[in-house]
């Protein structure tokens, strides 16, 4: 018999939706079949679920080394395993920044008894400074598949050529946070008619557009694929949608805020807001959506940033950036987004999608069928839910959708067919 | 009314009521002891995260003309500038039981923040580049009296409004009483957007200057050099600075304000800043009774011009 199963789920993945509910058994990290009636030594009830690949996270800040106090490797992928996630991407921007065979490989030991795949990505330069590329071939000898500079794009143009050139020789992924920081240094929000008002320094939307045009461009000239970071702006949105047209290597992610906030949340000072990109204008969040919904964007992704109670207690422009995303991103979606963008094209941009930009296709994302590794979701499309900032596996509370109810609950994360999460509890 | 954080929170109606205690308070400040027991009892601290000589002393001066304590936590005497953070700062304060707290910030927002950790009353007294509301009380006042009335009177606002707090203020309490704003200034020291502001826009100060009534000249801070805002201090005297010579073109009874501290000789011509049309040290005399007014709102109690008793001011002359 089965080590488990899985009853009465809807399956849905990329091949589309199932019919009627249906029973999935695991047995030794895969799936062994998909049928009515299976059994198995452990049950898990799914009745009324959507059981699907489960999603891949391309934007984790998890905070070690350096920050353990914000977040660890360990309360990270716990909270993603809540959010149905069973591979995340950890963003570089470490203390020290995960620029060195060192770091990385403290990373990826570290994830191996979290409750879910934790991928490193790594930085482009040295110590994110932007000035010496960082020792990619190595880096990609231990895994590495994604580079990148988070929370700061590389600005010399020269050197992101030769970036993108030397990746392509690797044969991995270059992903940039679009930001020109000579029109971003000093600001703390979007620049416009909220930041006039508030008497904040705002950047403009132009900030992030330059940097996506220059991307887009040196993509063409190297032949190189870039993943363009969390996009926030109608600009953006536009420039990825012309050059997708034209054929130019590029993917693109959009976070869960930047397709359900805007810059008036910051009208109460509160810095639980304050994340860079910055929240932007209802324009903004409209093309977002537009992109998400027309394939220009390929992925949603958390951009999960956690910082302590009191870092988020200093004054605006001094406060970090970022906000918590791993355990609201699915119901953010289901929503949010639900009525606009079909079920299995939602479920793309969590899971298969970001998975092969990630490049652990050949893991996570794969069909709901027999001889498939086992790592799954388990949700409850039609739960509703209060966002209670206290209810998280995060170290941290920065959670800008505090109160709001929700529709779409993960329920079971099961990640090489061992539970992590059973009925919202995280089981390791 | 429990806290000042925003003049755009007060409205014509706000506005005029504090500019009527003010005026009681004008007859308190004239008398041989300029004292009301007002606020015996009451306890209002000062945080300054700026410095700020011309305000707190104003502010303090309004205090002690009330009778209230005062308590100082400003910059270089407190623990502010030891790292302890913003709400452990102010949970102290309160836990010493103050009733009311007057913060300067250079951050935007800070007195918001304040209000959601502690019960005292949140003074603004300037957060950055958005607002200082009793500023534009004591201009409003200043224009009241000099005027009459703001009703139709046009003032134009010349210079650094980008980073100005008494810019922020000053356009909303000026258009809630009726009056006409004109922002005149490069697009450079310009905020980023007016949209929804009662304002219009000008950058040719020489085309507006005959047409206001004020002229409302804000300091130029010398660091805007850098970041290109300006090619140099010189240009911007050139074209936006108030000299002796645009002051000639100025209607006979146009007035001239600034909210000090001046840069003689840059936005301001020395001349012009002692001359006939300047308000610059009614606006400063203003100062003290407004923040009386504004304090007796948020803590006071009975009448606020009632007169000390015989007693205490005799403790008074001791």
């Amino acid at each position: 018999m089965p080590e488990l199963v899985i009853k009465g789920a809807t399956v849905v993945d990329a091949a589309g939706r199932g019919g009627t509910p249906t029973d999935v058994a695991i047995d030794a990290g895969h799936i062994a079949e998909v049928g009515p009636n299976l059994d198995g030594d452990r049950v898990l009830d799914a009745s009324g679920c959507i059981v699907s690949p489960g999603f891949v996270d391309l934007h984790s800040h998890l905070r070690q080394p350096g920050k353990e106090e914000a977040e660890t490797i360990e309360t990270g992928a716990r909270a993603a395993a809540r959010g149905g996630y069973t591979a995340i991407v950890a963003m570089p921007n470490t203390t020290p920044a995960m620029d060195c065979a060192a770091v990385v490989t403290e990373v990826l030991e570290l994830g191996r008894s979290a409750a879910c795949e934790v991928l490193a990505s790594a930085a482009i330069t040295v110590d994110r400074a932007g000035e010496q590329l960082s020792p990619m071939g190595e880096l990609t000898d231990l895994g590495v598949r994604m580079f990148t500079d988070d929370g700061t794009g590389v600005q010399d143009d020269a050197l992101m050529r030769r970036a993108m050139e030397y990746a392509v020789g690797l044969g991995v992924t270059l992903a940039q946070h679009c930001e020109v920081s000579a029109l971003s240094a000093g600001t703390c929000m979007h620049e416009g008619e909220v930041s006039a008002r508030l008497g904040l320094p705002g950047q403009p939307a132009e900030a992030e557009e330059l940097m996506v045009a220059r991307d887009i461009a040196l993509a063409r000239l190297t032949g190189g694929r870039i993943h363009l970071q969390h996009l926030s702006t109608a600009g953006s949105v536009e420039l990825v949608r012309a050059a997708k047209a034209r054929g130019v290597a590029v993917t693109a992610e959009a976070t869960t805020h930047h397709f359900t906030l805007t810059d008036r949340c910051v009208e109460g000072y509160d810095p639980v807001y304050k994340v860079h990109p910055p929240l932007r204008t209802d324009a903004d969040v409209a093309a977002v959506r537009t992109g998400l919904a027309d394939g220009t964007i390929d992925a949603i992704a958390t951009d999960h940033a956690p910082h302590t109670i009191e870092d988020k207690e200093r004054p605006f422009d001094a406060a970090p950036p970022g906000m918590l995303g791993l355990e609201t991103a699915l119901a953010l979606a289901l929503t949010e987004l639900g009525e606009s963008i079909d079920l299995v094209d939602l479920l793309a941009l969590l899971s298969w999608r970001p998975a092969a930009i990630a490049g652990v296709e050949d893991r996570h994302g794969r069909p709901v069928a027999p001889g498939e590794p086992a790592n799954l979701c388990v949700f409850d499309p039609s739960a509703i839910w209060t966002v209670d900032p206290d209810d998280t596996a995060s170290r941290s509370r920065n959670n800008p959708y505090a109160g709001r109810t929700l529709t779409g609950k993960v329920r079971h994360t099961l990640w090489s067919g061992i539970p992590t999460v059973i009925d919202g509890v995280a089981t390791r | 009314m429990k806290h000042l954080l925003s003049v755009r929170d007060l409205g014509a109606d706000g506005i005029s009521e504090i500019h009527e205690l003010t005026d009681s308070f004008v007859e308190v400040s004239a008398r041989a002891i300029p004292k009301v027991p007002a606020l015996r009892g009451k306890t209002v601290a000062w945080l300054f995260y700026e410095d700020s000589t011309r305000t707190r002393t104003s502010f303090d001066t309004a205090a002690r003309r009330l009778s209230a304590d005062t308590v100082n936590f400003s910059v270089g005497s407190s623990s502010v500038n030891k790292g302890e953070s913003l709400r452990d700062t102010a949970l102290t304060i309160e836990a010493m039981g103050v009733d009311a707290i007057v913060v300067r910030h250079s951050s935007a927002g800070v007195p918001w923040q304040l209000t959601r950790w502690v019960d005292a009353s949140v003074v603004n007294a300037g957060d950055g580049w958005h607002e200082h509301p009793t500023q534009a009380l004591l201009d409003t006042y200043t224009l009241r009296r000099h005027f009459g009335s703001l009703e139709g009177r046009h003032i134009a606002i010349i210079g650094d409004i980008k980073h100005s707090r008494v810019a922020g203020s000053g356009v909303f309490a000026f258009a809630a009483l009726g009056a006409r704003v004109t922002l005149v200034a490069p697009p450079t020291l310009l905020p980023a957007s007016v949209e929804g502001w009662p304002v219009e826009v000008a950058h040719d100060l020489d085309a507006v200057l005959p047409t206001v009534d004020v002229a409302y000249t804000l300091r130029m801070q010398l660091e805007r050099q850098r970041g290109a805002l300006l090619p140099s201090l010189r240009e911007f005297t050139d074209r936006y600075g108030l000299t002796a010579r645009r002051a000639d073109s100025m209607l006979h009874h146009a007035m001239v304000m600034h909210p000090g501290p001046m840069n003689r000789g840059v936005e301001l011509a020395a001349e012009v800043a002692d001359g006939p049309r300047s308000l610059v040290l009614d606006q400063v005399r203003n100062g003290v009774p407004v923040r009386m007014a504004v304090l007796y709102l948020l803590l006071g109690s009975g009448r606020p011009d009632e007169r000390a008793t015989t007693e205490e001011e005799g403790a008074v002359h001791a």
